[in-house]
């Protein structure tokens, strides 16, 4: 990872910003002249963490390549809450064509870019969990093994939201969602079912596979800047919580993404060529509970009959934390909390 | 919209002006043309709430706003001090022996360990002795001429800062030096007298006359010589109990002890001796019994550790030299060099009671640290000044029921400690001006809301362990009277500073401002914070939620 590491200053390299540093060691959204390429009036709902991902992405894409960058997207919440007829919440060249073919219109755009000789204009593809591992699957995998050069983002908030909340492939277990309601002997979104793209990604090998949440912003930033310094395919897989979705309140879409990685739910990681090259350690590790209280989508789990489910949800996490190793050796910050008492 | 402003120099426009060729195309950042504040119920508001040290602090120092100020490093260290000196004139000494109730109110106790405000204190106060740094002049002359009895803690807080309201003080001190229980009660190892002397003198450059060797023996004289009196004449007179000693005991009230030692007069102890009480008296006798070459120091106390007076830090300091202590223990009789001890025991409510067990004791002299009494023989025969409970009854303003004549410090009612006794030195200040403006004085200064722990989200501070100020060895401290704590260097006590989790202010952390969804905070640039544009803002919170130090309200909406 090429997270720039920042001398002990009251909150290190957590916040977004921090006034003890120079305003070249900030992150891009602390700078009060960021692009804001995802501005304001766009109609997401609440403590969207899509349309916070989106703004982060692309005013880092934005940066590195100096604004020359093309953006194809999906459809999905965040085609439809950013461009609603007859504006746009975009600053940067951006395209909307179909739920499939996001990856296909940037691959027709980087070639374009190339056949004018135009290889300094970069293309970023986007789209929800819906248009990426569902609907546009055979696009992105398309443009992955051609090793097209395109940077996609997959914002992942783990179903169709903005047509009724209806389970996608991305979906986890045990979710409550309008087409995996609670009823039955296994509420929720079936175990044994869905997919992580990421992995996916990394089988077809390509350049750069990352993912990132809204809890880490230099994180995020950081695995931006590096996707940009690298041609052909590349994918960043981020996690965005959905207050519709998921039931939980607006003001928690980083508080559950911090609990998603803190419980070893969602792993963060950077892959280069098929191969995991960095892993974010769990920092202060809590239980899935942590994470799966506050949606009301999961709230069946803490009900009676709702045990076993949670077993599994939990085990899920552990098995992450042993592939991943997403636990340091040495005692991190809840543990040694623990030792000085 | 230029495209600069779009971040793609030498980009084509393709806003509404260029016509579309192919699909549907709207104009870039068009969207600012709908207003999603609308669909707001509740809004953030950005507040600074009081953090609990300062709340904590009898003194009632900005401790959060002079920790920022030495977060600057060298450049910040006077700012960081002349704010100390607002409220407190004595930071290096009080760096040194206040029990600093602002780091047990401390927030970052959550998260690991208070920070050593302390210590930051002492460094910023040696800092400034060592540049010479001294008080701003009173912006004016008032040329009312006001007294104050007593140079202790709370008699030098009162004349500073009346000084620093311009009027002409004059401290009168019974003793050869000024500097009262900080001077005579507070032995040399926890604080050097060239620092307390140092100190002195600075409020003495400020213009504050001090007279000592003088003891005001008359109310009435010296009201008629100035236009207001402050009585800080302290608790210095041990306190007695009645036990049946032989002719041939020595017993010493621990308090004489402490001042004939700080008066280099240091009395003979002999081999063994016993102190009697738990507080921080008792704990000071024996750590200088031991210093004037007690093999054994006993301190004997009724009750047990659990309700021990005396700072746990003193005990700990006081074991350390080989201090023993004898709790749950009562002193029956005194003979020759003999001490005759009852065993007591606790009873349902935690009151000790005898058990009519009885032990013998070995001390060449017995030194009595039970309590310490006001000296009110100035206030004894006036009608108009009331004595309850042993001190002077002051109202809230610190004025006592005669007119013009106002107390603060261990002679009134409170806590004895020489930070309340500033806080106290100081109210009195501000009602004498008040007074003598003609006004009524008003009290303490209202609290605000405080910035409870549970507004803060200390997920985003760093791990940071406290900054430890080393010691000096058990086997030197007993040897002398060197000073037993040493100060931080510099770039521990900067990062001490650093540890300040600015509860209840905002420190431009920019989590606020990078992390709103919906791109409704306007960053004003350093220093300015940030505005919520309201046209913009849906109400979601997650600012109120990830702001670390609590400093964004969430208040319902009203149309």
């Amino acid at each position: 990872m090429t997270a720039v590491s920042i001398p002990f200053m009251q909150t290190g390299t957590l916040v977004v910003g921090n006034r003890l540093l120079d305003d070249d060691d900030r992150s891009v959204q602390a700078r009060a002249d960021r692009p804001s390429s995802l501005t304001k009036g766009h109609r997401a709902c609440q403590g969207c963490a899509e349309a916070l991902a989106a703004r982060w992405v692309m005013d880092t894409a934005v940066d590195a390549t100096g604004g020359k960058l093309m953006v194809a997207n999906a459809t999905g919440c965040l085609e439809v809450f950013s461009t609603l007829y007859p504006e746009s919440a975009w600053k940067p060249a951006w395209i909307h064509s179909l739920f499939a073919n996001a990856a296909s219109v940037a691959t027709g755009l980087a070639a374009a870019n190339a056949a004018r000789g135009r290889s300094d204009i970069r293309v970023l593809a986007q789209g929800g969990d819906g248009g990426t591992v569902d609907i546009g699957m055979a696009s992105v995998s398309g443009m992955f093994e051609r090793n097209d050069d395109v940077l996609y983002v997959c914002y992942d908030n783990g179903g169709y939201m903005n047509t009724g909340v209806q389970r996608s492939g991305s979906t986890p277990p045990a979710a409550r969602t309008a087409t995996t309601p609670i009823a039955g002997r296994r509420p929720g979104a079936p175990f044994g079912q869905g997919k992580f793209m990421p992995r996916i990604a990394m089988a077809h090998e390509i350049p750069y596979v990352a993912t990132a949440t809204v809890a880490d912003l230099r994180d995020l930033e950081a695995k931006v800047r590096t996707a940009m310094s690298i041609h052909g395919a590349r994918y960043l897989h981020v996690l965005v919580p959905c207050p519709l979705g998921w039931g939980s309140a607006s003001n928690q879409s980083i508080a559950l993404s911090r609990a998603a990685v803190q419980s070893g739910t969602f792993p963060v990681f950077e892959a280069r060529a098929g191969e995991i090259t960095a892993v974010t350690k769990i920092r202060e590790q809590v239980d899935v509970e942590e994470y799966l209280r506050p949606q009301q989508r999961f709230a069946h789990l803490f009900k009676p009959g709702g045990e076993d489910a949670l077993a599994r949800v939990r085990a899920a996490a552990e098995a992450n934390i042993r592939r991943y190793g997403l636990l340091d050796d040495e005692p991190r910050r809840g543990q040694q909390q623990e030792a000085l008492r | 919209m230029s495209t600069t402003e779009l971040g793609m120099p030498g980009a084509p426009r393709n806003g509404h002006d260029v016509p579309p060729t192919i699909g549907v195309s709207t104009g870039p950042a068009t969207s600012v043309a709908y207003h999603t504040g609308t669909w707001r119920t509740e809004r953030p508001v950005y507040v600074t709430l009081t953090p609990p040290c300062q709340v904590g602090c009898p003194s009632g120092e900005d401790i959060r706003g002079w920790l920022g100020a030495a977060q600057d490093g060298t450049s910040g260290y006077e700012r960081a001090w002349r704010a100390i000196v607002e409220n407190n004139p004595l930071p290096a000494v009080m760096g040194r022996i206040c029990y600093h109730p602002c780091q047990t109110a401390c927030n970052r106790v959550e998260l690991d360990e208070a920070v050593g405000i302390n210590a930051v204190e002492r460094f910023l106060g040696d800092t400034a002795l060592e540049h010479g740094w001294s008080f701003d002049p009173p912006a004016t002359s008032t040329g009312r001429r006001v007294l104050v009895v007593g140079s202790g803690p709370a008699g030098l807080s009162a004349a500073y800062h009346l000084a620093r309201l311009g009027h002409e003080v004059t401290i009168r001190e019974a003793a050869a030096e000024a500097g009262g229980m900080l001077r005579y009660g507070i032995p040399a190892y926890r604080l050097p007298r060239d620092v307390l002397s140092a100190e002195i003198a600075r409020i003495a450059a400020l213009g504050v006359r001090i007279e000592c060797s003088t003891k005001v023996t008359d109310l009435p004289t010296v009201q008629a010589e100035f236009d207001a009196v402050v009585l800080t004449v302290g608790a210095g007179v041990g306190h007695h109990v009645d036990i049946p000693a032989g002719a041939a005991a020595k017993i010493l009230d621990a308090i004489d002890v402490l001042r004939d030692v700080a008066s280099d007069h240091p009395p003979l102890l002999g081999r063994r001796v016993a102190v009697y009480g738990g507080g921080n008296t008792a704990m000071d006798a024996a750590r200088v019994a031991r210093r004037l070459g007690a093999q054994d120091a006993v301190i004997i106390y009724r009750r047990t550790q659990a309700q021990m007076p005396a700072h746990a830090t003193e005990l700990h300091d006081a074991i350390g030299e080989g201090v023993r202590v004898q709790w749950l223990s009562t002193i029956k009789q005194i003979e020759g060099p003999r001490v005759k001890i009852e065993r007591m025991t606790l009873d349902d409510e935690g009151r000790p009671v005898p058990t009519g067990i009885f032990e013998d004791l070995d001390a060449d002299a017995v030194l009595l640290a039970v309590g310490q009494d006001a000296d009110l023989s100035l206030v004894t025969g006036t009608s108009d000044i009331d004595v309850r409970d042993g001190v002077v009854g002051v109202d809230l303003a610190g004025m006592t029921g005669r007119p013009g004549v106002f107390a603060a410090g261990d002679v009134s009612p409170g806590s004895r400690t020489a930070t309340f006794a500033i806080g106290r030195g100081a109210l009195a200040a501000r009602s004498v001006d008040a007074w003598l403006a003609g006004a009524t004085p008003t009290g303490p200064l209202p609290v605000d809301r405080e910035a409870a722990a549970s507004r803060l989200n200390t997920w985003y501070y760093s791990d940071a362990p406290h900054q430890h100020r080393r010691e000096l060895e058990a086997a030197r401290r007993v040897t002398g009277f060197e000073e037993v704590v040493q100060g931080l260097d510099a770039e521990h006590a900067v990062f001490e500073a650093r540890r300040c989790m600015s509860c209840g202010s905002c420190f431009e952390c920019d989590n606020c401002f990078g992390m709103c969804p919906d791109d409704a905070i306007i960053k004003l640039g350093p220093g300015l914070k940030y505005e919520i544009d309201l046209d913009y803002c849906k109400g979601c919170g997650i600012c109120v939620s990830e702001c670390p130090c609590g400093a964004i309200d969430l208040v319902s909406e009203v149309r």
